[in-house]
């Protein structure tokens, strides 16, 4: 086998598309569930591939466009089909019921996706009743099987996820009683808070957060309060609200276990695998992209980002390692208001895009590129916040180092 | 709902791991047995929320029921887990001493367990320990040995206690509570000699085995007029993704200080590593931000580094304690026997407490032997477990292997189709998730919990709504 990519939501088929194109012969998706296109098959909303396809398409979608091209292209798919483990040399084993098999690969693209955060890993102290639902989980239920969790919901967490359902839940009859976020502001899209809240009347209350779980078998009511500004209840002003559903929407966190055994370096602060800007990772032949690199808003940027990563891997299947070794690398480090940014290393001399999340609010702040004390390019923005990603184009001509930092916010 | 009929020989209270073995241990025997449980499923109550260790036994008074009952129990479980195919594993403990002046204090444990007869007990150096388990706190001093002690699933050993007594005849009847209890005839041979109400109608039944765990003290009062008192106390506990597996291999307790008792840092059957429990007065099994942080703040003082950020879920548990501190098994009433005040060692002595129950139930009914009577049990195949060549092997055989449910633990949907269809098959989600480990991952069953109720709805034929808001 050419390629193997593990995942097929719209990273693992964007790739598969672009080595194909690229002239790769033997290409496959192995995919653990029992149909292509990941995530997107439970995001029935629009508001997909603006950017790409010039349109409004429905996540389902946007991933039968990329199906569908993949198809044409001839790429093989083995559904119901889960990788358990890779090792260093790309050998890739997966079990499906046809059978368990090992698979030499030339390369490997990891696009696995990511899971949710869960209410254990935030530690929510209460009873341990039913009707506490990632909200994730909840899209999955409503939207592919047409199951109405309750009927009264409070959502803890302002991710994207967790917006677009608080309008699908009104809309399939629900009340949302309210979004409670930790941080003083919203994980999502400024779009998603104002078509998904803002129509709907639904409260979004920011540094906020649920101290306790109430229920004997089901959820009864939960308790919020505001926090201080080092993030603490503030207990006296806690309040009960009954209800019969909570969703969390907390943070997506990447799924790299297979990415572990493979040996792959991982980032402590996203949980993706630290890459070079051909989406590399530390072992040779093996890349990464999509939400299991790091958090995405738009499907777009997914597919974009994975695009490279199939063009990369074309690369290195035609050529070998090309020479990485001969290759500099300037390693991009996070500066003053920026949480992280990939990729983690440039090469010297090349057109490079950036892309990277702030760690709060900052208004009317320029954004800047430093090599050690040279500025290399600088653009103003009017507000910079951790919900969206931002991305900035750069040439590394003559760089030595690469940092990128937030001044002269209001 | 079943049709049972209405006389026994011995009706048992409660499908914990001491009912449960109780049961079990009687399925040797000729004899029509029935164990009452209110909840949904068997192991739900403290026996499924506990630090799943078998002491070795030092800690108990010598001359105490749970010293005598726990060095026997602890003693059981290698051949029973064989026999019975439930996960346990002797991994050794460690208690800490953290300065010269608590030395005696280890002397004097090392001491006590000798005198009840404990096994392979050693006091070791700081190095020594140090070398064994990297991550002790700085400033060790030594610390106590018991090679001998153990972990278990003590669900999956409650479950497998459960399964092997259906295959030997005994009936279970699943969510109804014993309400009553009395007594038409003193005369133990009288069909009649106890009057069981029951949520699901009355029995009748020669022997009454108590039990009830929490609610012991309620069934022995309903017949004796020495009145019992079960002190609930609860316990909470943090458990962290097993990607840091191999934090510790072996059980850390530390000494009781002047902070009180410490809490312990163990590794699960299952590589998770848990943390906990405290003690407080509280008979919910509500988890409470300033316990969880007793928990953590105790923990730190016996080992550094640890990956707190890597917990998966908190949970608590209560213990059922006795004024007397002891387990209390008594006849106070001619065939009715109390298992009153079976708090901490009661998993560990599970297996002889059971023992000496079923003992003390034939002793009485004088009854003959089963002559189907099976010993053994075989638990559900852990497809995760097996070598690339064995999971490669069972495919071929059973496609269903073949399909992953549970990604986090990788669990196949052949594991939980016969999880379903075995003796008290799995109902519902969460009855799956403790036969099989399917959701007890890292997603908590963010993903598979779907692709379960999928299955379950198609094997128990009911909707996948029932089973979601049911
Ligand atoms: C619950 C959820 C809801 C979302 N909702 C929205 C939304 O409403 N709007 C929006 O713009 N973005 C949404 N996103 C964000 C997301 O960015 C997507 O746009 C995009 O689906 C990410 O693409 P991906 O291919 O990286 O991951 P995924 O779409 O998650 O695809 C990964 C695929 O890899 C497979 N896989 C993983 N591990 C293995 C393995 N070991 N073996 C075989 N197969 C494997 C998975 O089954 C999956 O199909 C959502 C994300 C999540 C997690
Ligand atoms: C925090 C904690 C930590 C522990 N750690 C350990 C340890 O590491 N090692 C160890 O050996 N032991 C430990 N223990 C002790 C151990 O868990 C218990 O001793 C053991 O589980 C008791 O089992 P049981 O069957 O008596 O009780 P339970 O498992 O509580 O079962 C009693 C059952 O009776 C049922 N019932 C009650 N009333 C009625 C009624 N009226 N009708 C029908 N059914 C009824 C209940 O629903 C319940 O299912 C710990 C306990 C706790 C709480």
């Amino acid at each position: 086998m050419d390629l193997l990519i593990v995942g097929g939501g719209p990273a693992g088929l964007s790739a598969a598309i672009r080595a194909k194109e690229e002239g790769i012969e033997k290409v496959c998706i192995l995919e653990r569930n029992t149909h292509l296109g990941g995530i997107l098959n439970q995001c029935i909303h629009h508001g997909f591939g603006l950017h790409i396809f010039k349109e409004e398409l429905t996540g389902p979608e946007y991933a039968q466009r990329l199906i569908d091209r993949a198809t044409e292209l001839c790429v093989q798919f083995e559904l119901n089909t889960m990788v358990t483990d890779l090792s260093s040399d790309r050998l890739v084993t997966c079990i499906s019921p046809k059978g368990a098999k090992q698979i030499q690969a030339k390369a490997v693209i990891l696009s696995m996706g990511c899971r949710e955060r869960t209410r254990g890993a935030l530690g929510i102290p209460g009873d341990r009743c039913r009707g506490v639902y990632s909200a994730g989980t909840a899209q999955a239920l409503v939207n592919m099987k047409g199951i109405m969790p309750g009927k009264r919901v409070v959502i803890l967490g302002s991710g994207d996820i967790g917006l677009i359902m608080a309008r699908r839940m009104t809309l399939e009859g629900a009340k949302v009683l309210g979004v409670y976020e930790l941080m003083p502001f919203s994980a999502g899209l400024k779009r998603n808070i104002a078509q998904c809240l803002d129509d709907y009347d639904i409260p979004l209350k920011l540094s906020h957060t649920i101290t306790k779980i109430v229920g004997q078998k089901k959820l009864e009511g939960v308790y919020v309060a505001p926090v201080d500004k080092n993030r603490n209840p503030i207990f006296e002003e806690e309040q009960y609200i009954p209800c019969d559903t909570l969703l969390l929407s907390v943070g997506l966190l990447p799924e790299n276990e297979l990415s572990k055994k493979a040996g792959v370096h991982l980032s402590s602060i996203t949980g993706g695998a630290v890459v070079k800007s051909d989406l590399s990772t530390n072992i040779p032949g093996i890349f990464s992209c999509g939400n299991v690199l790091h958090v995405h808003d738009l499907a777009d940027d997914v597919t974009l980002e994975s695009y490279r990563a199939g063009s990369a891997a074309a690369n290195f299947i035609k050529q070998g390692n090309p020479g990485h070794s001969a290759i500099k690398f300037i390693e991009v480090q996070p500066g003053y208001g920026v949480r992280y940014v990939t990729p983690n290393f440039v090469q010297e001399n090349e057109q490079v895009e950036l892309l990277f999340r702030s760690d709060g609010i900052y208004r009317k702040p320029k954004i800047s590129i430093y090599d050690g004390d040279r500025s290399v390019k600088t653009i103003k923005k009017l507000i910079v916040t951790p919900g969206e990603m931002e991305k900035i184009k750069i040439s590394t001509e003559g760089m030595k180092s690469c940092t990128v930092l937030i001044e002269n916010s209001e | 709902m079943q049709k049972l009929p209405k006389h026994y020989d011995t009706i048992i209270v409660g499908a914990g791991i001491i009912g449960c073995a109780t049961a079990r241990f009687l399925g040797q025997y000729n004899l029509n047995i029935l164990v009452i449980e209110s909840q949904d499923d068997v192991s739900c109550g403290a026996s499924k929320a506990n630090s799943g260790i078998v002491h070795a036994g030092y800690d108990c008074y010598p001359g105490t029921l749970k010293a005598q009952l726990n060095a026997e129990g602890a003693a059981m479980y290698p051949i029973l887990a064989e026999e019975l195919d439930f996960p346990f594993k002797t991994n050794g403990s460690f208690v800490l001493c953290f300065n010269e002046e608590d030395h005696h204090k280890i002397i004097a444990l090392y001491e006590r367990g000798l005198t009840n007869n404990i096994p392979d007990l050693k006091i070791i150096t700081h190095e020594e320990a140090y070398n064994l388990e990297p991550n002790l706190a700085p400033n060790l001093h030594s610390a106590l040995w018991a090679q001998k002690a153990g972990i278990v699933s003590s669900y999956e050993a409650n479950i497998a206690f459960a399964e092997n007594a259906a295959v030997n005849g005994v009936e279970f009847l699943l969510e109804t509570s014993v309400i009553n209890i009395s007594q038409k005839s003193k005369e133990i041979d009288s069909a009649q000699s106890f009057t069981v109400e029951t949520t699901q109608g009355t029995f009748f039944t020669k022997t009454i085995i108590n039990a009830a765990g929490l609610k012991a003290d309620i069934i022995n009062n309903y017949i004796n007029d020495t009145t019992e008192t079960i002190l609930p106390q609860r316990g909470q506990y943090y458990l962290l993704d097993n990607a840091h597996r191999g934090f510790v291999t072996r059980t850390i307790f530390s000494l009781p200080g002047s902070k009180g008792k410490g809490v312990l840092i163990a590794p699960t059957v299952d590589e998770n590593t848990l943390i906990g429990p405290n003690a407080e007065d509280s008979n919910d099994t509500q988890t409470t931000r300033s316990g969880l942080d007793e928990v953590l703040e105790k923990a730190k003082m016996s080992v550094s580094n640890l990956p707190i950020h890597g917990r998966i879920t908190t949970f608590a548990g209560v213990r059922a304690k006795h004024a007397s501190k002891d387990f209390v098994i008594n006849e106070p009433i001619s065939g009715f026997f109390n298992a009153l005040g079976i708090d901490s060692p009661g998993i560990s002595a599970a297996p002889a407490i059971g023992k000496k129950l079923a003992q003390m139930v034939a002793d009485k009914l004088n009854p003959g032997l089963n002559p189907g009577y099976n010993p053994g049990r075989l638990g559900i195949k852990r497809f995760s477990r097996l070598s690339f060549a064995e999971q490669a092997a069972l495919i071929s055989e059973n496609p269903q292997y073949g399909h992953v449910v549970c990604r986090c633990e990788t669990v196949t949907e052949a594991e939980i189709i016969d999880s379903i269809r075995r003796p008290i098959g799995a109902g519902d989600l969460a009855a799956i998730k403790r036969r099989t480990r399917a959701q007890m991952g890292r997603c908590q069953g963010g993903f598979c919990s779907l692709k379960l109720s999928e299955i379950l709805s198609k094997e128990l034929g009911v909707s996948e709504e029932y089973i979601w808001t049911c």
